[in-house]
């Protein structure tokens, strides 16, 4: 099968839409010329012209008009810079894309997707490296998703784009370049369906976004060390697949939530509640978190990496269950 | 204008008046729960915009948005039901008087957030565009939204693609307790629309023949692809800023003072030197008015309320896998 990028990926399945629904159209800073800051809609401007506009940097207004446009019929997808910059438009997620189709008692459709690029890159610092996809899976209203590889991306892309309801589309930084098969045939992938992405007997590693990627590299590294670990990659937060996360802890018995974002308060928090409340009983260890610590994300090399999770993070959290 | 146009201006300013008084009293009875922000006196704001709409053009109301979703046609029980918090209210009983909505006919929500409508407006001129559905966009808001970050940006993006939308301030004096004069950095707010190369008028808001002419030329001027406007209409919110204000920050001779320039009396007036309203006709419209308004408080006191598992609908189109506990 080919390969194509993560970022490649998320191109066709937003040109594959936008070919075939004129409803779709785009707007964000640094789109049309430019082609994206990390390049997702590079050559979108010239393919549909009047279709994929740049915008001033108005995060409040960019966003309010993805709800706007949704509700007058349209299907936008907006990008926000880095979603570090949504704090500048976020009455428009949490108190209008959120809650218009439901305060106004189902009148509403709001079908717009929002995408931003989230995670840390190398040194960008406390303003451009942040996941801060558990606010939005705080708020009733919207869905939330975290793809990992270019294929989920692009059949999470496509299904974004034929839901009638407002998408959080969160795209790990660090994740745009990475290469992963494709198929040429078209594919949808549905929201709430997680994806084993290693098969493993003794511990569960439920992750998302990057986190996917260093748990498969822990999983490699603790295979050596005897230990078989499950990779549970969720995709989507909102809504997320407890059974299959349920169905592994209970063949496994032990469990480990990785996600790069600060681990308190983390979404990881909840897929634990829950699995405390519904496979119990199959517990043999007690619960590992990792995630980032619990300050803002410094700039030096060496302190980054101290504050933000990798494998060997997912590693110790492993063995500390056995 | 013809006789049938202006005395379908009298109507709904009448209609809108009577509506207000009607739930005021019903608020003050314990019959409405919640918040209720009234319309009085901004009348003919309402009224003289949405008189130049098509059905399908979209507006974007305030948490004071009775008025403008009776103008654009609103149906009056719906209306009531929702401000009862009954299921056969338009939103179910999910919104309330603060989220009054009717998609049918583009009235697009009341919004809790003080100028949270605004880029909303600029979204569906965005997407008439996009469309070329030749649809307008009117943002109704009030001064005190102008000191919000939304409406700057929402009037320099609209600016700067020409979108079909017209921003049109209410200015009442008063955003919630504080008095415009001090809040603004403009004596008029539309002065503001020369930072985004627009037009911007100031005209009185009570005056419902010059809010009909001026809005009608924006809204042309936004159909025609010439882009958006700016309309401030200088009124004043007769009432407190919420049924129940004691208003401790305004005197009683303020109020007074505008009382004399209220929308509605002054164009009863003109209508009948005029020759265009007589005493029978007056009465013929006000009962038919009273009649709808109480059979639309039957209808919602009526009304079932929702049972409570009613809460876990219409988040979603689709709430496959959706948690709700």
């Amino acid at each position: 099968m080919r390969t194509i990028t993560f970022s490649e990926a998320l191109r066709e399945a937003i040109a594959e839409e936008m070919e075939k629904n004129p409803l779709i159209f785009t707007f964000g800073e640094d789109i049309a010329k430019q082609g994206g800051i990390f390049g997702v809609y590079k050559g979108l401007g010239e393919k549909f012209p009047g279709r994929v506009l740049d915008t001033p940097i108005s995060e409040a207004a960019i966003n309010g008009a993805g709800v706007g446009a949704a509700l007058a019929g349209a299907r936008p997808i907006v990008e926000i810079h880095f979603v570090d910059f949504v704090t500048c438009g976020m009455d428009e997620l949490v108190n209008q894309a959120a809650k218009i189709r439901y305060m106004f008692g189902g009148q509403a459709k709001l079908p717009v997707v929002f995408r931003m690029p989230d995670g840390v890159g190398k040194s960008a610092a406390a303003q451009h490296s942040q996941s801060l996809e558990s606010w939005f899976v705080h708020t009733p209203g919207l869905k939330v998703v975290v793809p990992s590889t270019p294929y989920d991306a692009k059949g999470l892309m496509k299904t974004a784009l034929h839901s009638d309801d407002p998408v959080m589309f969160m795209e790990h930084k660090l994740l745009y370049g990475i290469k992963g098969e494709v198929p040429e045939e078209e594919y949808f992938i549905p929201f709430g369906e997680a994806d084993v992405k290693r098969q493993g007997k003794d511990v569960t590693v439920v992750a998302t976004s990057r986190m996917v990627h260093e748990s498969l590299k822990a999983a490699e590294e603790l295979a050596k060390q005897g230990i078989d670990v499950e990779v549970i990659d969720l995709r989507t937060l909102v809504p997320w697949d407890r059974k299959s996360v349920i169905k592994s802890v209970r063949k496994t018995g032990r469990l480990v939530v990785a996600h790069e974002a600060v681990k308190r308060a983390g979404w990881g928090a909840e897929i634990v509640a829950t699995v405390v409340k519904e496979a119990f009983d199959y517990l043999d260890a007690p619960i590992g978190r990792v995630g980032a610590k619990a300050v803002p994300v410094p700039f030096s090399p060496p302190l980054e990496k101290f504050v933000i999770p990798d494998y060997k993070d997912v590693v110790e959290a492993v063995k500390e269950l056995f | 204008m013809d006789k049938e146009v202006l005395l379908s201006l009298f109507r709904t300013m009448l209609k809108i008046r009577h509506f207000e008084k009607r739930v005021e009293r019903l608020f003050l009875d314990g019959e409405i729960p919640g918040f209720v922000h009234l319309y009085i006196g901004e009348e003919a704001i309402a009224t003289g915009v949405c008189a130049n709409l098509r059905k399908d053009d979209y507006i974007t109301s305030t948490h004071r948005g009775h008025g403008h979703t009776i103008a654009k046609g609103a149906d009056l029980k719906p209306m009531m039901a929702e401000l009862f918090g009954k299921t056969t209210g338009y939103c179910h009983g999910k919104g309330g008087s603060m989220h009054i909505a009717d998609f049918s006919i583009g009235m697009l929500g009341a919004n809790g957030v003080v100028a949270g409508g605004i880029p909303l407006a600029v979204g569906a001129a965005l997407a008439s565009k996009v469309k070329g559905s030749k649809q307008v966009a009117v943002a109704f808001f009030s001064d005190g939204a102008t000191n919000r970050g939304t409406f700057h940006e929402g009037l320099n993006m609209a600016s700067i693609w020409k979108l079909p939308v017209v921003f049109v301030c209410e200015n009442n004096q008063w955003a919630s307790t504080a008095s415009s004069k001090e809040m603004l950095s403009v004596e008029d707010v539309a002065q503001r629309a020369s930072a985004y190369a627009i037009p911007g008028i100031t005209a009185d808001g009570n005056d419902i023949l010059e809010v009909h002419r001026l809005s009608k030329e924006a809204i042309e001027r936004a159909r025609n692809g010439d882009g958006p406007t700016l309309l401030e209409f200088k009124t004043f919110r007769i009432k407190g800023h919420f049924v129940g204000d004691p208003e401790l920050y305004r005197t009683k001779e303020e109020v007074e003072e505008w009382m004399k320039k209220e929308p509605i009396e002054r164009f009863k007036k003109y209508l009948y030197e005029n020759g265009y309203l007589t005493k029978e006709d007056e009465q013929l419209i006000e009962n038919s008015i009273l009649n709808e308004i109480e059979e639309a408080v039957e209808f919602a006191r009526s009304s079932p309320f929702p049972v409570p598992e009613d809460a876990l609908t219409d988040l979603f189109v689709d709430d496959r896998g959706y948690d709700y506990y």
